[in-house]
């Protein structure tokens, strides 16, 4: 396996009139294909140190690499082109589009990068969503469907690019067991059966034992370091 | 169809009644630019055209702007020269050698020119007296530089030719005298010779005070009324190009010495006027498409605060700030060329109406239909006015969009 993510002495604070500290002196290697839950109690930092591995927040010092680059040197548009390219996001609430119909949200990021034309977007994003068991809601919009279906389409969106890291923030938080059940095995199917990396922030007990490895976050700094089997 | 677009359209298609209110106020803007600055310019247009028209391009008159260089001058033109108290010799006054300076201006391409000898006179008519201007011309002349034979209602100028007695007036002054056709009056010129002369002709200008003054007779009538053997006092000029009468007027008094006054000179301040009333207007129909343009700015101001949740996500995705920017300023694009399209039709609508009023103008004995102007150049304008307010106020809430970080809109959210 080899290192498809490294955080070197991650800092991130917060400025104010009281400094707050969010992530404090995180390293850690992923490695390419690995199902990983970062795990905490409310307020550890392990959503802030998502955000950064995600490339959506800069560190106060320190360096991220991503697949053999580091990003500490790229400026935000760079930043944006590593996110469009390399990563897809998943997140508690399913932020989907709401004036756009289940096709048009998972086809955006393909359409933004421009790799394929119209069609050839639209076909992938058929797949996707036929790989995720929601391709008879393609036509309609985010409010006709469930909790469950929505993100199921917003992770056909995050794979829309096929990138090399899925970053999912509390992915299973808002549904019921059920549909968490179902997302949980889909994410651990990407990783296992079709090589991505996911690195998965959580405090659902079920989610974290079907990971790889599970790294605890107390106070924004690394607590243990899990790995299975 | 490009993403950031299609984003556009959805936020627009999303909030109907705030984008429809939006566009009324960029249709409505375009339309009241374009009908009022029509209008301004269509009756600039035919101020201008009536100035061109009605009088000659350029008129050379028996005047000079400096006195004429003395001889002891020419004599000694590095001495200490100083003519004060010039007395001009008595002469008959008007053109000195017209025939030749004539000649001379008909050598330029591209112009027409008439001999005119015009004096005050006095016209009798059963008791009745009335002065007026008489104009001594060549028929056949006069013809090529002025109007006057097209406003021509009874009769005709050649009808001078006929009859050396002939006088051609105006309509005004033919119902103040309530005479007509055939009959006959007594012209009274200042030096006291009078003449009986015999109406053979009606004009019409539509301006009262040209109608009830302004007399013609033949030139060689007028020349010995006035008691001024072979001369005129004004050689009329039209051109074919009427903007190009300040030049030609420069040289033809460069050539012949006489004051040569051209149309733009002699309406400078006129045209002086016409400039600040455009500048008023545009001031006063720029701001209506000013404040169409809050509307737009308050519509894609609150699209930004509703959507900030979508923007985040469509940065998080890989969304430059520069695509978000885009969205917004395609929306505005959006609404002006929408707001344009539908202006410019309801515009050249109002032109059309108001192109149907008829009005009496003070001074003006016909009614007129409002002079509209249909230029290519106004609908430009609109257009043009239209869609960078549009873009300027979509401006603003886009650059906000752009700056929207993901982090803080995604951690409040969670």
């Amino acid at each position: 396996m080899s290192a498809v993510l490294r955080a070197d002495n991650l800092v991130r604070i917060l400025p104010g009139e009281v400094p707050v500290t969010l992530v404090n002196d995180v390293s850690l290697t992923i490695e390419r294909g690995e199902f990983i839950c970062i795990m905490g109690p409310s307020g550890s930092g392990k959503s802030s140190l998502l955000y950064l591995l995600g490339l959506l927040d800069v560190p106060t010092s320190g360096q991220v690499w991503l697949d053999g680059e580091n990003t500490s040197v790229y400026g935000e548009d760079d930043l944006a082109n590593r996110r469009l390219e390399k990563l897809g996001f998943v997140f508690q609430f399913h932020f989907l589009l709401a004036e756009f119909s289940v096709i048009d949200n998972v086809t955006l990021p393909m359409r933004r990068l421009s790799r394929l034309d119209e069609s050839a977007a639209r076909a992938r994003g058929l797949e996707l969503l036929d790989r995720l068991g929601v391709v008879e809601q393609s036509a309609k919009h985010p409010h006709q469907l469930s909790g469950g279906q929505r993100q199921r389409v917003s992770i056909a969106r995050a794979l829309a690019n096929d990138p090399l890291i899925l970053l999912a923030d509390e992915p299973t938080g808002n549904l019921d067991s059920v549909a968490g059940a179902t997302v949980r095995q889909i994410l651990k199917d990407l990783a296992h059966d079709m090589g991505k990396t996911v690195v998965a922030v959580t405090h659902d007990a079920a989610f974290a034992a079907a990971a790889d490895r599970r790294i605890g976050i107390v106070d924004g700094k690394i607590d243990a370091d899990w790995r299975a089997g | 169809m490009r993403i950031q677009l299609q984003v556009a359209l959805t936020h627009l298609t999303g909030r109907r009644r705030q984008t429809l209110v939006s566009l009324t106020g960029v249709v409505l803007g375009v339309a009241f630019f374009l009908a009022v600055s029509s209008l301004m310019r269509g009756s600039e247009q035919d101020f201008i055209k009536r100035l061109v028209d009605n009088s000659p391009h350029i008129t050379v008159s028996d005047e000079v702007r400096r006195p004429r260089t003395q001889p002891a001058e020419r004599r000694w033109t590095d001495g200490a020269v100083k003519i004060r108290n010039l007395k001009p010799q008595t002469e008959t006054r008007g053109i000195r050698g017209y025939r030749e300076k004539l000649a001379l201006i008909e050598a330029i391409p591209g112009l027409r020119v008439a001999p005119v000898l015009v004096g005050s006179a006095v016209l009798t008519f059963a008791g009745r007296e009335e002065g007026v201007t008489l104009s001594g011309i060549v028929p056949k002349t006069m013809k090529t530089v002025s109007t006057i034979q097209d406003k021509m209602i009874e009769g005709s100028l050649d009808a001078l030719d006929v009859n050396p007695n002939g006088i051609v007036i105006g309509t005004g002054l033919a119902e103040k005298f309530n005479l007509g056709l055939g009959r006959n009056l007594t012209v009274v010129a200042a030096s006291g010779a009078s003449r009986a002369m015999k109406v053979v002709g009606l004009f019409r200008t539509g301006n009262a005070s040209v109608d009830e003054t302004q007399t013609f007779t033949l030139l060689k009538r007028a020349q010995v009324l006035f008691e001024r053997p072979n001369r005129v006092n004004r050689l009329l000029i039209q051109l074919d190009d009427a903007y190009a009468a300040r030049a030609v007027a420069q040289r033809i008094e460069d050539a012949i010495g006489d004051k040569s006054v051209s149309w733009v000179e002699a309406s400078e301040d006129i045209l002086s006027v016409l400039v600040v009333r455009n500048i008023i207007m545009y001031s006063v129909v720029s701001a209506i498409l000013l404040v169409a343009s809050f509307g737009i700015y308050n519509t894609l101001s609150t699209i930004v605060l509703e959507k900030t949740r979508d923007i985040a996500i469509l940065k998080s995705m890989g969304f430059h700030a520069r695509d978000v920017r885009l969205i917004f300023l395609f929306e505005g694009v959006i609404i002006g060329v929408i707001g344009s399209l539908f202006g410019l039709a309801l515009g050249a609508a109002f032109m059309h109406g108001l192109s149907l009023v008829q009005i009496k103008p003070p001074g003006v004995s016909e009614k007129v239909f409002l002079p509209i102007w249909w230029g290519a150049q106004q609908f430009a304008l609109a257009t043009a006015f239209a869609m960078t307010s549009c873009i300027l106020a979509a401006w603003l809430p886009a650059r906000r969009a752009g700056r929207v970080h993901p982090v803080e809109i995604l951690r409040g959210a969670a």
